[in-house]
């Protein structure tokens, strides 16, 4: 039974019944309910616990700003935390209040309120020391949170994102929004209307207001037609603009946009200019109790009165500090609620707020100090603000207003600034810092016509103002009370936190008086609503007793979001592999099918790590392909290899700056190894350069380095060097490769067959040229990363599948494996050849590495050349580059520290790289030691957790130190 | 996110740019510099409260390094000091 | 100096007795005074246990905490509360284990409960150059004392239940986990607080509202004080300690340093029931978290590059942030975000910290400090130190301003790139 709707009236459709559950009970309801309108018009009025105490609460408001119930919502849309009168009602929705067990009427929680007084605000900071916070931890934590938990990600749907742009974006479609977005439509300029409700119209919704003579709404509803017309106006209802960044860019999310399928959508709007006409927010009076169910906004009484038709109480009190209280009671009072007094702080009422309500009694300069009542309020005690008899008056609703606070959260996010306003008693926006302008009941323009009036011109922008249709509304005029001084019993200022009057008082006698101190020491206006009704009152009430100005007391900083996001519109649909794309080479399918076990690789390539065969380990499958290397023949596909090419006169001047040896002096058709540094002396990269021709290279990156070699050398060759003639084009995914590489990779080589002199003679180490190979366009370089012959056979991609099967069938004869990094990575550290991601570590620099060949003397300059010199003027005992070898024979875990005597002391180097090497048949490594180069054939030691490991150091090269058969 | 205008391609998102960092005078000559002088270059950036002369890469866009006035304390872009002659 | 007013049960009942209405300030609000032995700038974590440990370590109790703001505002108000050692260079880590045991100490030293809760922390894994990175510092960290241990992926799992995504075929599947035991979180603004207590009943002063204006040198070039918006003081110490703003202060006395300004951001979601006990650092997914004892997901991510003194959050970077924790923990996409904010720093050119007494005789900084919460007590005990001795201790030797002379950087990146 809807117990308490009322017969007639109201936006709600009568013929739509729709069946809820609530904390486990059945009720009813209709479409255009809110799950807090519903559960009022079916008498319930106990709603919710509260988070530090467990009092009994009920709901409080009618929107976003509910500071009071917050629900949880399962099955399919399971999702908490949510304000009970922000869920529109749907069939089958089943919710429960938060924070209460087992339920609101007999919650165990509730034992709380019997130490209050010993648990004020910041009592945790002087107790539960002993012995340390671990002991009392688990049960506070306990205590934690309020609705569940997420438990898994939505079943079905996704998120989406979309970019837009507008001349202009409304956030809030009240009577200013609609008046500036009609407007600005009408003058041609792209108009975004954002509207957090369901409906447009905002205040108007929820008061009986007229305009032209007729329901206001009948003019929400013709302007809402005409912009629907207009091809440069988009409209988003149940949608909210919650955060303002710089360059007047905007976030809004969507919720149920019109796709089903799409759970919610985040808009980024690019908007010229922004609107703020977000409306005001009423804020609630502070006095004993007042926290009880059956006290509620008054603005929120009229949104149930007038939208909802839901009566949330029979007899009422009211209690003001303004004008706008008397509307509500005359709206009250038709819905035929029993309105036992009005209680108006102010001394003298104005005569146009009691021609609003001509027989009702009213007790001006009267303040409601307290409420009774257990489970809902039974009456509440009002005294004269000045002292005086007292009275008791019983009621089961109390409509309380302090006033309005415009929702300044979007423009102050937009870094605009807030001055108070005497008149208005709030803060309202002041001076913009972007193009941001405030309309409407934000702008604190608190009567419908000023509303409307504000909300064409900031709509207008200065062009031609539409017609400003005639309205009726009761004029505001306010005197704030900050906090009733008789209170009696606890008088909350947050509400979601449990935040009083006494627990701000305690935090100003201890000290913590900057309005931070005392948001911070008592929580206040930290909770879900982030004190959308409380915090004015929480500023006054540190003002009254610093002696201050509300201004100078000041606000704390409004943040995003407005309102709650969910993280799934906020991160989209840009999840894994869309916000972290892999890069693929043409054979990835090939590997996968050939059982490679892949891996990403670092720069996003997802390369395979070696390539086990059926009953195949790890150290198996990764000797194999060693032996085949160094005693037959190895295939791997060098492609993600950074690669570019550089055209134009001035490449080599171009290229002596980037590296550190000579590179102009390289004649067409060979190669160069070379190293390049950061201008501070750090080795950036390494890597070949092949010379084309006199105007043409190409040079090659580490694969982990390509993308920041390629921002170095745009750099600065387009900062540095802007006259020189040079381009550089990044080809790595134009150059594919399949390196053969191995004794026997000449004989492969042959099998497939090509026209070019491959002899040492004429194609020797470093040395390249062009032709086919396999009928294929192709070019060979003899580079090598293995230390065996090698060639390295550059095709397009297209023809890299081809080639790479036609490499292994022909080379199958020959012994032929494909091998993955890990091989690789044995080989190279075999060979005592650098990789960047081991041996370069911190301030390492070329000579320590054994490079020091590398660094030209004959440049004058060259990147990192001085700071080299410089640090190795006013460093000693550098970590140089040595090789290891175990003793006895184990691995070593790389980058396992040396220390002297593998002692706990500190350490003089670490293992870079410690690999099986099949030459050897057994562990081998790489380290970088304090003066390694001068210590060759001592022992250092390894000193892990689990013991010391002795190990022989030798120069960092453990195979063909002559290199004989790379240049074979 | 900012809306840099890059001199190719218009005003675009800041998504599209990698940041460069603040301009630093002109690199020196380093055998013509003294010791302090060089680390200074190497090691110090202008840092200023307010406008800062920096450089973006266009990196998802046509690939230019360009020059911006920006203000570090609003994050607007600005006209730097020469930019108005 | 005056007796500290002792919190503890007993107290707190007897106060509520009569209703708290007898409590004495925490720390007083004391004229200022023209001039001070040390003048410390900045009332944040940095400068309030510098100023403590001048006043308990060297009986320096002639000083002042000049704040612009209000007491404990700067970045102590806006990190993520991750306090951990698990660094990678002998220079690092004693230092930041010497500043655990400090924070492990705390509530008891200062009568203070910071709420310190030693929860571990778990690092993610998913990528093998990132496990050889973590392993590496794990030996290292042995030789000081400092716990890190490699977990497998299922164990990651099953401490941290909400871990759901990663999986064989996500595009960074989870190849494992670290545990840092050592690691804590606890209650920022109580540490500013204690530290601010502590210092008051010393006889140290701390001045809100206090900006500094400029930095006042003498004509022998020697620090003589600061100029601030309520006159002159004068000090022959005087120790900067304001994070993002360093390079603006110390510009005023004719100095440059090798800093640059940034935003870091963070940010929290609604309250929820415990969901996670530990504090989860996904490095390759680029964020981290826990959860506070309010239930509130803290979650701090990747930095902005930018130059900034905005602390501001970068949208597009906020995004990124934002998917990568999905990518793990897909749950989330119904959690809320409730809250966000920005915080900057500054950052040496080596990413390490500095501290120092600069070229001007008498003007000392601490900067540099990149996750300089977990660093505050250390960074305290050593800067008094050298502010009081005129020599740095050993703990922080390595990171005086001397290192860039020659360009002996002290870094903390290790070799974490691919082969």
């Amino acid at each position: 039974m809807q117990v308490d709707r009322l017969g007639g009236g109201g936006l709600i459709d009568r013929t739509k019944t729709l069946n809820f559950t609530f904390n486990g009970r059945p009720y009813r309801g209709f479409e255009g309910d809110t799950l807090a309108s519903a559960l009022l018009a079916n008498g319930v009025r106990l709603t919710a616990r509260s988070f530090k105490y467990h009092r009994p609460r009920g709901i409080v408001g009618s929107g976003v700003e509910e500071p009071s119930t917050l629900v949880e919502l399962m099955g399919e849309d399971a999702s908490g935390n949510r304000p009970v009168t922000t869920v529109p009602l749907r069939e089958g929705l089943v919710a429960k209040s938060v924070n209460c067990w087992p339920s609101p009427e007999f919650d165990i929680g509730a034992v709380n309120q019997l130490f209050a007084r010993f648990i004020p605000a910041g009592f945790y900071y002087k107790t539960f020391k002993w012995p340390n916070w671990h002991l009392y931890e688990p049960s506070i934590r306990k205590a934690a949170g309020l609705a569940g938990a997420p438990v898994e990600a939505p079943k079905s749907g996704h998120f989406e994102n979309r970019y837009a742009h507008c001349d202009l974006l409304i956030a809030g479609a009240g009577p200013a929004g609609l008046m500036a977005a009609l407007a600005a439509g009408r003058a041609g300029q792209r108009v975004m209307l954002i509207d957090e409700g369901m409906q447009a119209g905002g205040s108007l919704l929820n008061r009986n207001l007229t305009i032209e003579g007729k329901p206001a709404m009948d003019w929400v509803a013709t302007t809402v037609c005409e912009l629907d017309a207009m091809p440069n106006v988009t409209q988003l209802q149940n949608a909210t603009v919650w955060g303002y960044r710089e360059h007047n860019f905007v976030m809004v999310n969507e919720r149920a946009p019109e796709h089903p399928s799409i759970l919610e959508r985040n808009w980024r709007v690019r908007a010229a200019r922004v609107l703020c006409s977000t409306g005001a927010i009423e804020r609630t009076l502070v006095f004993g109790n007042n926290d009880r169910p059956g006290v509620m906004l008054a603005s929120a009484i009229q949104a149930y009165v007038n939208r909802y038709a839901v009566r949330p109480g029979k007899r009422a009190v009211i209690f003001t500090n303004n004008n706008s209280a008397y509307g509500v009671a005359a709206d009250m009072a038709a819905a035929g609620i029993d309105i036992a007094a009005i209680i108006d702080s102010r001394e003298t009422v104005p005569d146009a707020a009691r021609a609003a309500v001509p027989k009702q009694e009213i007790l001006s300069g009267h303040v409601v100090y307290s409420t009774h009542g257990g489970r809902l309020v039974k009456a509440v005690s009002v005294m004269p603000s000045n002292g005086g008899a007292t009275r008791r008056i019983a009621c089961d609703l109390l409509a309380v207003s302090g006033g309005w606070n415009p929702a300044v959260h979007l423009w102050s996010q937009s870094r605009g600034t807030l001055a108070y306003d005497e008149a208005l008693s709030t803060f309202r926006p002041d001076t913009p810092v972007q193009n941001a302008i405030s309309a409407g009941a934000a702008n604190g323009d608190l009567t419908l016509a000023d509303a409307l009036r504000s909300g064409a011109e900031a709509g207008a922008g200065g062009g031609k103002t539409p017609e400003i249709p005639a309205s009726d509304d009761l004029p505001y005029a306010v005197e704030p009370i900050w906090r009733v001084e008789q209170a009696r019993g606890k008088a909350f200022l947050d509400m979601q936190n449990d935040v009083s009057v006494d627990d701000v008082h305690l935090a100003l006698r201890e000290g913590y008086d900057n309005v931070e101190h005392v948001k911070r020491y008592t929580t206040g206006g930290m909770g879900i609503d982030q004190g959308k009704v409380g915090n004015i009152n929480i500023i006054g009430t540190v003002a009254i007793q610093k002696g201050l100005p509300l201004d100078e007391v000041g606000t704390t900083t409004f943040r995003a979001p407005y309102t709650p996001v969910s993280f799934g519109a906020i991160g989209g649909i840009r999840e894994g592999s869309v916000s972290l794309p892999y890069r693929h080479t043409p054979i990835t399918a090939w590997n996968l099918a050939n059982g490679a076990f892949m891996y990403e690789s670092g720069a996003r390539w997802r390369r395979p790590g070696y390539f086990p065969r059926t009953g195949e380990g790890f150290q198996d499958a990764v000797n194999r392909e060693c032996r085949a290397v160094r005693n037959d023949v190895g295939v791997y596909d060098g492609s993600p290899l950074g690669t570019f090419e550089l055209k134009g006169r001035d490449v080599d001047k171009f290229l002596d700056h980037l590296y550190t040896n000579i590179m102009s002096t390289l004649k067409p058709g060979r190669a160069r190894y070379g190293l390049m540094l950061s201008d501070d002396g750090l080795v950036a990269d390494d890597g070949v350069a092949l010379r084309l021709s006199k105007d043409r290279w190409i040079i090659s990156t580490s694969t982990g380095h390509a993308d920041a070699m390629n921002a170095h050398m745009e750099e600065i060759l387009q900062t540095e060097f802007p006259d020189y003639n040079v381009f550089i084009t990044t080809v790595t995914s134009q150059w594919n490769n399949v390196t053969i590489c191995g004794p026997k990779a000449r004989e492969v080589m042959e099998a497939l067959g090509t026209a070019i002199d491959i002899s040492p003679e004429t194609l020797p180490f470093m040395a390249f040229a062009d032709g086919h190979v396999a009928g294929i366009p192709a070019r060979i370089v003899r580079v090598s990363f293995t230390g065996e012959l090698s060639f390295e056979v550059n095709v397009a991609p297209r023809d890299l599948l081809a080639l790479w099967e036609m490499t292994l069938e022909v080379g199958a004869p020959f012994g032929i494996a494909p091998i993955g990094s890990e091989a690789n990575h044995v080989l190279r550290v075999e060979k005592g050849f650098l990789s960047l991601g081991h041996e370069v570590d911190g301030p390492i620099d070329p000579y320590d590495l054994g490079l020091g060949w590398a660094m030209s003397k004959k440049k004058a300059d060259y990147f990192g050349k001085r700071s080299v010199a410089l640090r190795r003027d006013g460093t000693t005992n550098r970590r140089e580059l040595v090789g290891v070898i175990p003793e006895p024979d184990r691995m070593i875990p790389e980058g396992a520290p040396l220390t002297p005597g593998g002692e706990r002391k500190a350490t003089e180097g670490f293992v870079t790289a410690c690999v099986y090497s099949t030459v050897h048949d057994r562990w081998v490594g790489l380290a970088l030691l304090e003066n390694g180069h001068s210590r060759h054939g001592e022992t250092v030691h390894v000193r892990l957790n689990e013991g010391v490991i002795p190990a022989r150091v030798t120069p960092p090269i453990h195979y063909d130190p002559e290199g004989e058969r790379l240049r074979s | 996110m900012m809306n840099i205008p890059c001199p190719f391609c218009g005003p675009r998102n800041e998504a599209e740019f990698a940041f460069g960092g603040p301009v630093k005078p002109h690199r020196p000559d380093p055998n013509a510099v003294s010791e302090v002088e060089w680390t200074q270059y190497i090691t110090t950036v202008p840092n200023p409260l307010g406008p800062v002369e920096e450089r973006w890469w266009h990196v998802k866009g046509c690939g230019t390094w360009l020059t911006i006035w920006r203000d570090t304390r609003t994050h607007d872009i600005v006209e730097g000091p020469g930019d108005a002659g | 100096m005056h007796d500290m007013h002792n919190y503890s049960f007993a107290s707190l009942l007897r106060h509520g007795i009569n209703k708290h209405t007898t409590w004495p300030k925490a720390w007083r609000s004391p004229p200022l005074r023209d001039s001070y032995d040390v003048v410390i700038i900045g009332a944040g974590g940095h400068g309030l246990a510098t100023a403590y440990y001048l006043a308990k370590e060297h009986g320096l109790t002639n000083i002042a905490v000049v704040e612009r703001g209000w007491l404990g505002g700067g970045n102590i108000a806006r990190n993520t509360i991750t306090i951990r050692s698990n660094y990678m260079r002998d220079e690092s880590i004693p230092f930041y284990v010497k500043s655990v045991a400090l924070y492990e100490a705390m509530t008891r030293e200062l009568n203070f409960n910071t709420m310190h809760s030693k929860r571990t922390m778990i690092d993610v894994i998913q990528n093998y150059p990132m496990m050889r990175d973590r392993r590496r510092r794990q030996h290292i960290m042995d030789i000081y004392g400092s716990t890190y241990e490699q977990i497998s992926e299922a164990e990651v799992r099953k401490r941290i239940p909400a871990l759901t995504g990663g999986g064989p075929d996500a595009r960074l599947p989870v190849i494992g986990g670290m545990v840092h035991t050592d690691a804590a979180v606890n209650r920022h603004d109580a540490v500013a607080w204690g530290y601010a207590r502590a210092i008051d009943a010393m006889g140290g002063e701390i001045h809100q509202q206090t900006a500094v204006e400029s930095l006042v040198r003498g004509a022998d070039g020697a620090i003589e004080g600061v100029q601030t918006n309520r006159g002159l003081i004068r000090a022959k110490k005087v120790a900067v300690a304001v994070s993002g703003h360093t390079t603006t202060l110390t510009e005023t006395a004719g100095l440059t340093l090798p800093l640059r300004t940034m935003n870091l951001t963070a940010f929290v979601s609604e309250p929820v029931k415990p969901l996670v006990d530990v504090i989860v650092n996904c490095p390759d997914a680029g964020f981290y978290f826990s959860q506070s004892d309010k239930g509130e997901m803290v979650i701090g991510g990747a930095p902005d590059m930018g130059q900034s003194f905005r602390r501001d959050i970068k949208q597009h970077v906020f995004e990124d942030t934002v998917s990568a924790m999905l990518s793990l923990f897909p749950s989330f996409k119904k959690l809320k975000l409730m809250r966000q904010w920005g915080g900057h720093l500054d950052i040496a050119k080596d990413a390490s910290p500095i501290m120092d007494e600069t070229d001007v005789p008498g003007l000392f900084v601490t900067a540099g400090w990149w996750g300089g919460y977990k660093a505050i007590p250390a960074g305290g005990l050593t800067l008094a130190h050298l502010v009081a001795t005129g020599r740095p201790h050993e703990l922080m030797e390595a990171f005086t301003l001397k290192r860039f002379r020659h360009l002996d950087y002290v870094m903390e990146t290790g070799t974490t790139t691919a082969r």
